[in-house]
């Protein structure tokens, strides 16, 4: 059985039941956190080695790579010249997800925008939760006059619509499209509030625990009782909250290379390959009336599977943070073999005879 | 009989007269048969309760005694299936006989494991009530106590009109030492002895047959839980409804119990008579236990408690749990699991091997019984000479 | 005025640590937002305390009487409003120093929140030995000589764990070392056994005694649990709702409790060796302190009240050697109409001293 690792979540679980790791350390192994972790990995892996494995360069075209259409009226037979427009290929050996109408590999775009998707999701996360540590940690340990000001700001960027504000910011910056770290510190500056209050919410309900008075009576300092005393407990929060500015600094920066305030691979100086600009191109296209199914539906797929990758972390570490949501060391199925519903009704205690357990545990067992 | 938990409590209604045996012969009204708790599934679960037997006398008080995770709240909330998850009863039967209709036809039985949510919805509250250790959990805090009594009676009492239910709100917080004033009152605006009153009130609504105190006092202060637990005895004493008193202080049981049962990681271990326990314990848990309490008169003198501590539920250790920390254990108590069963010649019970067979029990175990025709004042000088070493 | 000592007999040291005339307001928000109506606390009204070396000091009281937070004044982690801390009879000024905190350390009632889930019980002892420079160098060799004297053994085994793989009483004493880490003198004490099981409880009041007898340790031992105070504790001093009632050595306030308070505590509380039940001596509840009554704080309460209580504070009388008793009962009925500046007599009960106090069998 896979799941037999979960915690059991009694009232006062006897001591020694996990011997070694640290609580904040254990995540719980289910189905939900594997395939997500698996799908982070695969994008990830792609993210470092995309623009190594990519056949083509993402902005080399080729005539041979379209199906050249002679314009209705053009041409052969009527006095106009020929004019021919660009109809792109479907997937083949060739192209795996075919060509663009810009005569492009759309396989090599897709693994070359990758990496910049995927960086500037993380980094965006990083520096935000970077802020969000120092400002709500701060203000929650802190208190008093310090607390009402840095929760002033925060509240401020809190009641800004996120979105606009990106857009305003990423207008500013012109240059902005051409650096992931400009692009993420501008995500950055529009998400950090949200997580700096739960952080700062928590910290304050820490700060009167007994430990880190027991750390202050023993005489140590302010900054090392935020490091080695607080910080360590917010672990989990601090990685859903990570995990979740992830997913929107991605949606964001797919947002504003959509509307094009990220720049153009093909304009100077070049913006980057990523996920957003690729949507952009196909929606500019028409790519969906056309029928290019190839060309819009990989960067579309890959946007829903990352968010889809780290919700499910998500939801790992939610279960994680509060062991009543799920039952313990018990599957779905056999729960529902037992007749037991996995969210137990309050008020009725199931009643299972021994004899039942021991016949499905031993079934489980069995590979 | 020396303590008034035995003699003076005893509702007119009870058929027991002291020592005699106190389950047996005795009218239950709950009955708790061979029930198993676990937390968890299958080769993770933990047992937090074991083949536990138990039976409440009407009108009785039952005291349940045990140190955190013996599984003593465990054991009361899976027998009225209000254990949270991840608990699961795995098997035993929990019997409740209803009170005989006033025309003389007998009541049919229940099996409360065995029925259904409705049938649990008809008993909980108006046959068998709760009190649980945090009134301020249990009682809504958004709505004034008068509310809350309101709700209660019109979804359990129909037919009464809404002055009338008002009326008897009033005069239910009257009965637990309350002016009817406090209907008006949040939950938040009140003490917490007088939020455990309104508890109490709640719970007596209804004219329940048996009361679950689970640590009913135990977040009190010691005068606020005196007279809470005066008051309860008393309202034993007129309404005449059966109560498991479950808590940590077996001091207190001593005073207001009929009869304890002391648990140790999830088995019922010993049970008998309140004063009979106190003066003549036979397990060496209780023997520990109730020297556990630095004596209030006399001397003082310097006391170990039980060395060691509780075991985890997950790894009990073979044979009789307690058999590490028991400075009598023989051989046997690592090897096998002693059943609670009668001593010969009285009515408790105990479930510990020097108490078996050939063993001989050391004399700490075998003081005289008070109940067992003994003359109170030899009990008496026996425990103070013993407690003076 | 309500200031009461106790002085063991005979001792003429200087306490390690002293609390005088310590009082305490915490302002309180009722209600929220523009509504909130801002009020004190009265938490803590001129509440003096000595600690003498290798002596036990027992506070006792009922949730809100005040008794943690003369813990927490003691400790300095909270600062009085008047009065001061006096250490090795100096006053001690100025914020919490590492000086202080290396002489006064303090034990935490939950032992569930007082040790930090996250880090082993090696880091809990290492820490205040790295702070203080208390270790002679080797930290780790430190850190097993901490664990052993806790008696939890062989330390190596316990010094990897975590704070979840120990039982309530280890936690416990877990924190106990790390309070002794610094090599302190006094030792506060606030509620170490309410949250630890009933068997294991006189194990840890027994091990702060052995470091009361073979450390000389001075030690506030802060309870509301009056039998185990005076299983354990030289003096006791009892509190109610702010403010000391009576102190005296423990075996003589509880065999002859002299306040009113005193007694009905010690009627209430469990004694399975009494024959008879008790009759509770008084009923009710601690007043709110956001406005204490007039007078005697315990007069709405009291069953010998007299009409001199409601108006005025009770002076603090010596009742028998080294036990004082904060009470009108115990003054002489004409000193009271002195006292009471021209009120007339009391008209409650004959103010026989003693004799018409009520005694717990």
């Amino acid at each position: 059985m896979a799941l037999n690792t979960t915690i059991l979540s009694e009232p006062n679980p006897p001591a020694g039941a996990a011997a070694g790791t640290p609580r904040a350390l254990r995540l719980p192994r289910s189905p939900k956190v594997i395939a997500g972790l698996v799908i982070l990995v695969v994008f990830a892996v792609v993210a470092v080695i995309g623009a190594w494995i990519a056949p083509y360069s993402p902005n080399l075209t080729n005539e041979s790579w379209v199906q050249h259409v002679l314009v209705a009226g053009t041409g052969p037979g009527t006095h106009i010249k020929a004019d021919y427009y660009p109809l792109p290929l479907p997937p083949s050996g060739a192209h795996w997800l075919g060509t663009t109408v810009f005569a492009q590999d759309v396989w090599s775009q897709l693994l070359v925008s990758t990496q910049a998707t995927v960086a500037v999701g993380l980094l965006a996360a990083a520096i935000s939760t970077a802020l969000s540590i120092i400002v709500g940690v701060t203000a929650g340990y802190l208190g008093g006059g310090a607390d009402e000001g840095l929760s002033l700001v925060g509240n401020v960027f809190l009641a800004i619509p996120g979105l606009p504000l990106l857009i305003v910011l990423a207008d500013y910056v012109p240059a902005a499209g051409t650096s992931i770290f400009l692009v993420s510190l501008i995500i950055a500056i529009t998400a950090w509030a949200y997580s700096s209050r739960v952080l700062r919410a928590q910290t304050l309900s820490l700060r009167n625990r007994d430990f880190v008075e027991a750390a202050r009576v023993s005489g140590e300092g302010r900054v090392r009782i935020i490091i080695v005393e607080i910080l360590p407990n917010l672990i989990p929060i601090v990685a859903a909250s990570f995990l979740f500015t992830t997913l929107y600094a991605i949606g964001a920066y797919v947002a504003i290379s959509f509307l094009g305030l990220a720049g153009s691979p093909t304009s100077s100086p070049p913006g980057l390959w990523n996920w957003g600009y690729m949507l952009r191109e196909t929606f500019a296209n028409d790519a969906v009336r056309g029928g290019w199914w190839w060309w819009w539906a990989p960067p579309g797929l890959c946007i829903a599977l990352l968010g889809t990758g780290l919700a499910l972390l998500n939801f790992g570490i939610d279960e994680f943070v509060n062991p009543r949501l799920r039952v313990a060391g018990l599957s779905r199925k056999a729960a529902r073999r037992l007749g037991i519903s996995r969210r137990p009704k309050l008020g009725l205690t199931p009643v299972v005879r021994r004899n039942v357990i021991n016949v499905t545990s031993a079934e489980s067992r069995t590979p | 009989m020396s303590l008034p938990g035995a003699s003076a409590m005893t509702s007119p209604g009870s058929l027991a007269a002291p020592g005699a045996a106190p389950d047996r012969g005795v009218d239950p009204v709950l009955e708790i048969r061979g029930l198993c708790v676990d937390y968890g599934f299958g080769d993770d679960a933990a047992h937090a309760v074991a083949d536990c037997d138990l039976t409440l006398g009407r009108g009785r008080v039952l005291g349940l005694a045990g140190e955190s995770g013996s599984g003593k709240s465990t054991l009361a909330m899976a027998a009225i299936r209000l254990l949270r998850s991840p608990g699961v009863i795995t098997g035993g039967e929990v019997l409740f006989h209803p009170r005989p209709a006033s025309d003389g036809e007998p009541a049919t039985t229940l099996d409360l494991l065995a029925a259904g949510e409705q049938e649990l919805r008809a008993i909980r509250w108006s046959e068998i009530a709760i009190v649980l250790q945090s009134a301020l959990n249990a009682l809504n805090p958004v709505s004034t106590i008068g509310a809350q009594f309101d709700e209660l009676l019109a979804t359990h009492r129909p037919g009464l009109g809404r002055a009338s239910r008002r009326d008897r709100a009033g005069d239910l917080l009257e009965l637990v030492g309350m002016t009817p004033d406090r209907l008006r009152s949040y939950p938040h605006e009140m003490s917490g002895g007088m939020r455990q009153r309104a508890m109490i009130a709640m719970a007596l609504a209804l004219d329940p047959q048996v009361m679950i105190l689970d640590e009913p006092t135990t977040a009190l202060d010691v005068v606020t839980q005196r007279e809470i637990l005066e008051e309860l005895m008393g309202l034993r004493d007129r309404l005449g409804f059966a109560a498991l008193f479950i808590t940590h202080d077996l001091s207190l049981l001593v005073e207001f119990a009929d009869d304890i049962a002391v648990m140790y990681a999830g088995r019922l271990m010993e049970r008998a008579p309140a004063a009979s326990l106190f003066r003549s314990p036979r397990l060496p848990y209780t023997y520990g236990l109730l020297h556990c309490f630095p004596p209030m008169h006399g001397e003082r003198h310097r006391m170990d408690g039980i060395p060691g501590s509780p075991p985890d539920l997950r790894d009990l250790p073979p044979g009789c749990a307690f058999h590490p920390r028991c400075q009598w254990a023989i051989p046997r108590c690592r090897q096998d699991v002693p059943k609670l069963e009668p001593l010969t010649g009285s009515h408790r019970e105990v479930a510990c091997w020097l108490h078996r067979d050939n063993a001989t029990a050391p004399p700490e175990l075998m003081r005289p019984d008070p109940a067992v025709a003994q003359p109170r004042t030899a009990a008496v000088s026996d425990t103070s000479a013993e407690r003076a070493v | 005025m309500t200031t009461l000592a106790v002085v063991p007999k005979g001792a003429i040291e200087t306490p390690v640590l002293e609390g005088r005339d310590l009082t305490k307001s915490f302002r309180v928000k009722r209600g929220s937002g523009l509504l909130a109506r801002r009020s004190r606390l009265h938490a803590v009204d001129q509440v003096s305390v000595q600690l003498m070396a290798g002596a036990v000091s027992a506070v006792v009281g009922e949730s809100g009487s005040g008794k943690t937070t003369v813990a927490r004044l003691l400790a300095r982690i909270v600062k009085p409003d008047t009065g001061e801390v006096l250490l090795d009879g100096h006053v001690v000024a100025g914020a919490r120093s590492r000086r202080f905190a290396a002489q006064v350390q303090m034990v935490f009632q939950d032992p569930f929140s007082s040790l930090n889930p996250v880090h082993r019980v090696r880091h809990h002892l290492a820490r205040p030995l790295q702070i203080h420079h208390t270790a002679d160098g080797d930290v780790d060799e430190a850190v097993m000589q901490l664990l052993h004297r806790v008696a939890l053994d062989p330390p190596a085994r316990f010094a990897d764990k975590f704070p979840h793989e120990l039982s309530g009483g280890q936690r416990q004493r877990v924190a106990i070392a790390r309070a002794l880490a610094v090599r302190p003198r006094v030792l506060l004490a606030d509620e170490p056994v309410s949250m630890l099981d009933v068997s294991i409880r006189l194990g840890v009041l027994n091990l702060l005694a052995d470091l009361r007898d073979r450390e000389r340790l001075a030690i506030l031992y802060v309870t509301h649990d009056i039998a185990s105070a005076r299983y354990m504790a030289d003096t006791i001093v009892v509190m109610y709702a702010g403010q000391l009632v009576e102190a005296a050595p423990s075996v003589g306030l509880t065999d002859s409790p002299a306040h009113p308070y005193t007694q009905l505590l010690l009627s209430a509380a469990p004694d399975p060796e009494r024959l008879e039940r008790p009759a509770l001596a008084a009923r009710g509840a601690p007043p709110s302190l956001l406005a204490p009554p007039p007078g005697c704080r315990f007069h709405p309460r009291c069953p010998h009240v007299m009409e001199i209580c409601k108006r005025m504070a009770p002076p603090t009388v010596t009742v028998a050697p080294d036990h004082t008793a904060a009470c009108w009962l115990h003054v002489d009925s004409g000193e009271r109409v002195l006292d009471g500046a021209g009120m007339g007599p009391a008209t409650s009960p004959s103010p026989q001293r003693e004799a018409e106090v009520q005694r717990p069998p």
